[in-house]
């Protein structure tokens, strides 16, 4: 068993991403876009290979030896994202497309089921647009309301007006852990205990956590929480959506056909038992094995040590950018994941990216799908440097010397 | 690094630190309004435009260095131009950036050349197009906005 306060061999790690070892514009490159998606490691890439060159068939339905594997293999990534979570039991892992695909599930079937004329919803400043139109289209179809928790300038949640929001009329919470923008990390455990004294549940959108810090569900006390695979150095097209069972096995199913069944007649269908109710047809089994394969690597190098490591590059990185003139950082929560989102005097978002490209730096302009966030700080856009575990302090000097090169041609 | 260069060139710069014709006309009579969604640039165009020809031009908006500098010198290229002339403007700056191939008129084109090496940066070409894309709405009427998108 390692500890947070082991050596971190960055070195080591980053001979497992093959894409990290390549020039990009004749610059070594430097990957900083880890919000948007993170790298794959050889593990996960072999994974895949191995599950098409030798397993690839249908799950639960054929008794042939490859049908067994894949089905196998795929249980088996159910109870690796079940034991990541620390989720009571496999059946509350349902397999989606992602985020966006989990949190639509959520609002289609627990929300239609549960919402009526006047009811509300409460959101946040801080949410990413996957974690808004859900609910604003629920709300526009019931004649309900979307409330939104307002932020301080540091880009923190004002628990104060979280408090006054939540009244009779509000049906669910619905919140991101880490803001994706920001790097606000939001205090879930308290946010969900206010929720449940009055009989709210929470949805979490993990999206930004789980690839960062040790995340358990039962902890946190949420209702439902979500993350993509694809943030999570796995594959993309899937993710987990994390449901208690209860509410689960309440709501009725998102998408109708095949193994989400238990029996058909032309009159009646019996749905199928947790988690197949919710995965419909043929799911994505190769990214399923791969999210597991992802989230084992990442386990085994641990995600408390993740998490100790990115804080430290984190405060790196803000000391050196903070120290850059005409250079503002918008997001300065105390509690912060690794997320530099900043912007530049007389310098606009997309020409900082496109100068970075040149020097072999990734990074991500523009409004990060956050627009109402954008509108909140009096911004069009912002650049915004995310890191992950394979990043290095050489990077952000890196990358510290492209903003240079970016206030050079802009001076 | 040559390529950015040729990307950020000092009229470009000027352009951006310094856009011509930068105001609200309000005695315009063909408004229309851009937005970029990808990067959340907008424009707001007014022209005014007597018998035919643009007597006057100006924008307004949020921008990168090259959507400013191509709507500054777009405003520049085609007041008191006839409209006939402001659409063979738009379609040599629209060859420039798509047609590496295309025979262009650079006396035309004038300081909108200086744009040319957006071509090398696909990503871009919407930031440099969307002033005239606005131009086009404006002329065609469509005061309700249009979008690179």
């Amino acid at each position: 068993m390692t500890t947070a306060t082991s050596a971190f061999d960055v070195a080591r790690i980053r001979e497992d991403f093959p894409v990290l070892q390549q020039m990009v514009n004749g610059k070594p490159l430097v990957y900083l876009d880890n919000a948007a998606t993170s790298q794959k490691p050889q593990s996960v890439i072999d994974t895949l290979v191995h599950y098409y060159t030798s397993d690839n068939s249908n799950v639960h339905r054929g008794v042939h030896t490859l049908s067994q594997r894949a089905t196998e293999d795929y249980d088996a990534a159910r109870s690796t994202a079940r034991q990541f979570l620390n989720a009571a039991s496999d059946q509350e892992i349902i397999f989606v497309k992602g985020t966006t695909d989990g949190i639509n599930l959520v609002a289609h079937s627990y929300g239609r089921q549960h919402l009526g004329p006047g009811d509300e919803i409460i959101i946040s400043t801080m949410e990413h647009h996957s974690n808004i139109i859900p609910w604003q289209v629920l709300c526009q179809e019931k004649g309900a309301h979307l409330r939104v928790i307002p932020i301080n300038d540091a880009g923190e949640l004002l628990i104060d007006e979280y408090e006054r929001l939540l009244t009779p009329r509000t049906k669910l919470v619905s919140i991101t852990h880490v803001s994706n923008v920001l790097g606000t990390i939001n205090p879930i455990e308290q946010i969900v205990e206010m929720a449940h004294s009055r009989g709210v549940p929470v949805l979490v959108d993990g999206a930004q956590a789980a690839p960062h810090m040790a995340v358990d569900v039962q902890k946190l006390g949420c209702d439902f929480y979500v993350f993509s695979g694809h943030k999570v150095c796995g594959p993309t097209g899937i993710g987990v959506l994390y449901g208690k069972s209860d509410l689960l096995e309440a709501m009725p199913p998102y998408q109708l056909g095949s193994e989400m069944i238990k029996s058909v007649t032309f009159e009646r269908t019996i749905y199928n038992d947790l988690p197949y109710k919710f995965e419909p047809g043929t799911p994505h089994i190769a990214g399923a094995i791969g999210l597991g394969a992802a989230i084992s690597y990442i386990s085994d190098i641990g995600m408390d040590r993740i998490f100790a490591y990115e804080s430290e590059l984190l405060r790196y990185g803000t000391e050196r950018l903070s120290a850059i003139g005409g250079l503002t950082l918008i997001g300065t929560a105390a509690k912060k994941g690794s997320v530099l989102s900043f912007v530049m005097d007389g310098v606009h978002p997309h020409d900082i990216g496109t100068i970075l490209d040149a020097e072999g730096i990734a990074i991500r302009t523009g409004h990060h799908c956050a627009q109402p966030l954008m509108d909140r700080f009096g911004v069009p856009a912002t650049a915004r440097a995310s890191l992950a575990f394979y990043n290095t302090k050489e990077e952000i000097d890196v990358l510290v010397k492209g903003i240079d090169r970016v206030i050079e041609v802009f001076s | 690094m040559s390529d950015l260069n040729e990307l950020y060139q000092e009229i470009l710069l000027d352009h951006n630190s310094k856009p011509r014709n930068f105001r609200k006309l309000d005695q315009a009579n063909h408004t229309a309004d851009g937005y970029n969604p990808l990067c959340g640039d907008r424009i707001s165009l007014y022209l005014q435009i007597e018998d035919g020809v643009i007597t006057d031009v100006g924008f307004q908006g949020v921008g990168c260095a090259i959507s400013r500098a191509s709507a500054s010198m777009m405003t520049q290229s085609i007041k008191g131009q006839k409209l006939e002339t402001a659409e063979q403007v738009f379609d040599q700056f629209h060859k420039m950036l798509t047609e590496p191939d295309a025979e262009l008129d650079y006396d035309q084109l004038g300081d909108l050349e200086t744009l040319a090496g957006v071509a090398e940066f696909p990503t871009r070409i919407k930031c440099a197009v969307l002033a005239w894309h606005t131009l086009r709405a404006a002329l065609e009427g469509k005061s309700d906005g249009v979008t690179t998108e």
